[in-house]
């Protein structure tokens, strides 16, 4: 098997924390947790990441980014926002059915554990990617006329939080359908609470 | 004894449609009297002038500076003569045209009253398609509404000294108008750290998320050359109106266009998806000592 690079190894890493901190909780997992299911020993883990928080603020941003990359190639599309609508609810549900711990990991270490995150990654800081191709998507609606202009988190906590909620009863597995079957019927409710009036 | 390079360089200062406003605020020159001992005044509309006004519109005179203020409508007669007669007749014989304010520059305010006739003398809003393209070498555009009076004196003092004014595409001169009307501005901690101003005319904050200041795309001096040599727009709390750009005047000057709170426009040059993230992160921060009236501030904050 070919050796793994430094950033590939990274990239396990951060795949095995996010699955291990979504499923057992932030407190409860340990970096011998972590470095065991990597299988690589504690002390090879420091050379990547040198403190459980500071992994924690890395995950943030990997998710941030990841986000806000997938975005960014739908704000460069050069469709109608209604379209853009549909493919970024579309993205964002199956980014929850195929890496669940991502939005786990948002959802339920990112916003339930303020304190890890306090210091470095207030506010925009760790979320930027994100939050400002998010920016990038309202500000373009309303430039080709067809959002309506209002408060920006008036309509980003209507988009991203509605998504959150779905998303949060799919794995709470109190959703009757697939979040493939919702995907039609939400993006067209958003358009039409978004759409110029 | 002089020779004939001595002789001093003759203006004729007329106008188009006009406030008048060049013509006033020029008058506010600090060493006017210094700068008019350097040249031979023929015509000036406040000034006092070696030919009177018939002579200037009977087409007959030499000069070396063409100085035009306002608007120029081609219909506009002086004197019964065609306005389009005696801007073309001064600007083969000129050295120099110098189009004064944002008026001749580019249509300005008074283009408003016949857009599709009235134009700057070499410049329709951004378009180079003015009367005067066939001497476009000759033309340097001072833009402002109005210009402040050490523009115009800079510009003369090159001419007179025989040296270059090296301009931008707009024919500006690029010591004047290679910075924009935000450098210098006493409100930038405040932009930094997207602090907005409460009100207009207050000390504190910044007046481009809400006032719509326009001074971090407008290029002018005015927060280095300061007006009255004390003062500028946004330093007493007002916007910049963006007043020296082909654009102006635009609508609304008094607030900022914004898409879900996000500036339509942003700084001159920065991405916008750079902007807005700068913009964000700084926005994170609450600078306490930035929060505050200016003169509730305890140094301790």
């Amino acid at each position: 098997m070919a050796k793994l690079t430094k950033q590939e190894r990274r990239t396990t890493i951060i795949s095995a924390a996010l699955k291990l901190f979504s499923e057992k909780g932030f407190y409860i997992t340990t970096i011998p947790d972590i470095a065991k299911k990597v299988g690589m020993s504690v002390g090879n883990f420091y050379n990547y990441f040198t403190s459980k928080d500071i992994l924690a603020k890395e995950l943030i941003i990997y998710i941030s980014e990841y986000l806000g990359k997938r975005i960014r190639e739908i704000n460069d599309k050069d469709i109608s926002t209604e379209k853009k609508i549909y493919e970024i609810v579309s993205m964002y549900f199956n980014m929850a059915e195929e890496r669940p711990e991502m939005i786990e990991y948002f959802l339920r270490v990112y916003l339930s554990n303020r304190e890890v995150f306090e210091d470095g990654c207030e506010g925009m800081i760790c979320v930027s990617a994100f939050v400002t191709e998010m920016m990038m998507f309202f500000d373009n609606g309303v430039e080709r006329d067809e959002l309506h202009n209002q408060d920006f988190f008036s309509a980003f906590g209507l988009f991203m939080g509605y998504l959150g909620g779905m998303v949060f009863l799919f794995g709470e597995k109190i959703l009757p359908e697939p979040l493939e079957w919702y995907k039609e019927s939400i993006s067209q409710n958003i358009y039409n609470a978004l759409k110029k009036r | 004894m002089h020779s004939k390079n001595d002789k001093k360089p003759s203006i004729i200062w007329f106008q188009g449609l006009t406030c008048n406003g060049n013509t006033h605020s020029f008058l506010n020159l600090e060493n006017l009297e210094n700068l008019l001992n350097k040249f031979e005044i023929l015509s000036h509309p406040s000034l006092p002038s070696t030919q009177d006004f018939n002579s200037i519109t009977e087409c007959t005179l030499e000069c070396d500076i063409f100085i035009f203020e306002g608007t120029y409508d081609p219909l506009m007669k002086r004197n019964d003569t065609s306005i389009s007669k005696i801007v073309k007749y001064y600007a083969q014989k000129a050295r120099y045209i110098i189009a004064l304010g944002s008026c001749a520059s580019f249509g300005g305010v008074f283009k408003a009253s016949a857009p599709e006739r009235n134009s700057g003398l070499l410049f329709n809003e951004q378009e180079k398609s003015g009367p005067l393209l066939k001497y476009e070498s000759k033309v340097i555009n001072i833009s402002g509404c109005p210009i402040h009076p050490e523009w115009l004196a800079y510009t003369l003092s090159m001419i007179e000294k025989r040296r270059e004014v090296e301009t931008d595409s707009l024919h500006r001169p690029i010591e004047l108008y290679s910075t924009l009307s935000h450098h210098g501005c006493t409100r930038n901690e405040y932009f930094e750290w997207k602090v907005d101003a409460g009100a207009f005319g207050e000390k504190e904050g910044c007046l481009y998320y809400k006032q719509g200041c326009r001074a971090p795309m407008t290029h002018a001096p005015c927060n280095k050359i300061l007006w009255n040599e004390v003062s500028s727009k946004t330093r007493v709390g007002t916007p910049c109106f963006g007043c020296t750009e082909p654009d102006f005047p635009r609508k609304n000057l008094f607030s900022t266009k914004t898409n879900m709170s996000i500036p339509e426009d942003i700084p001159l040059g920065v991405p916008k998806r750079s902007y807005l993230t700068m913009a964000g992160i700084a926005k994170t921060f609450r600078i306490k000592r930035l929060e505050g009236k200016l003169i509730d501030y305890k140094t301790a904050d």
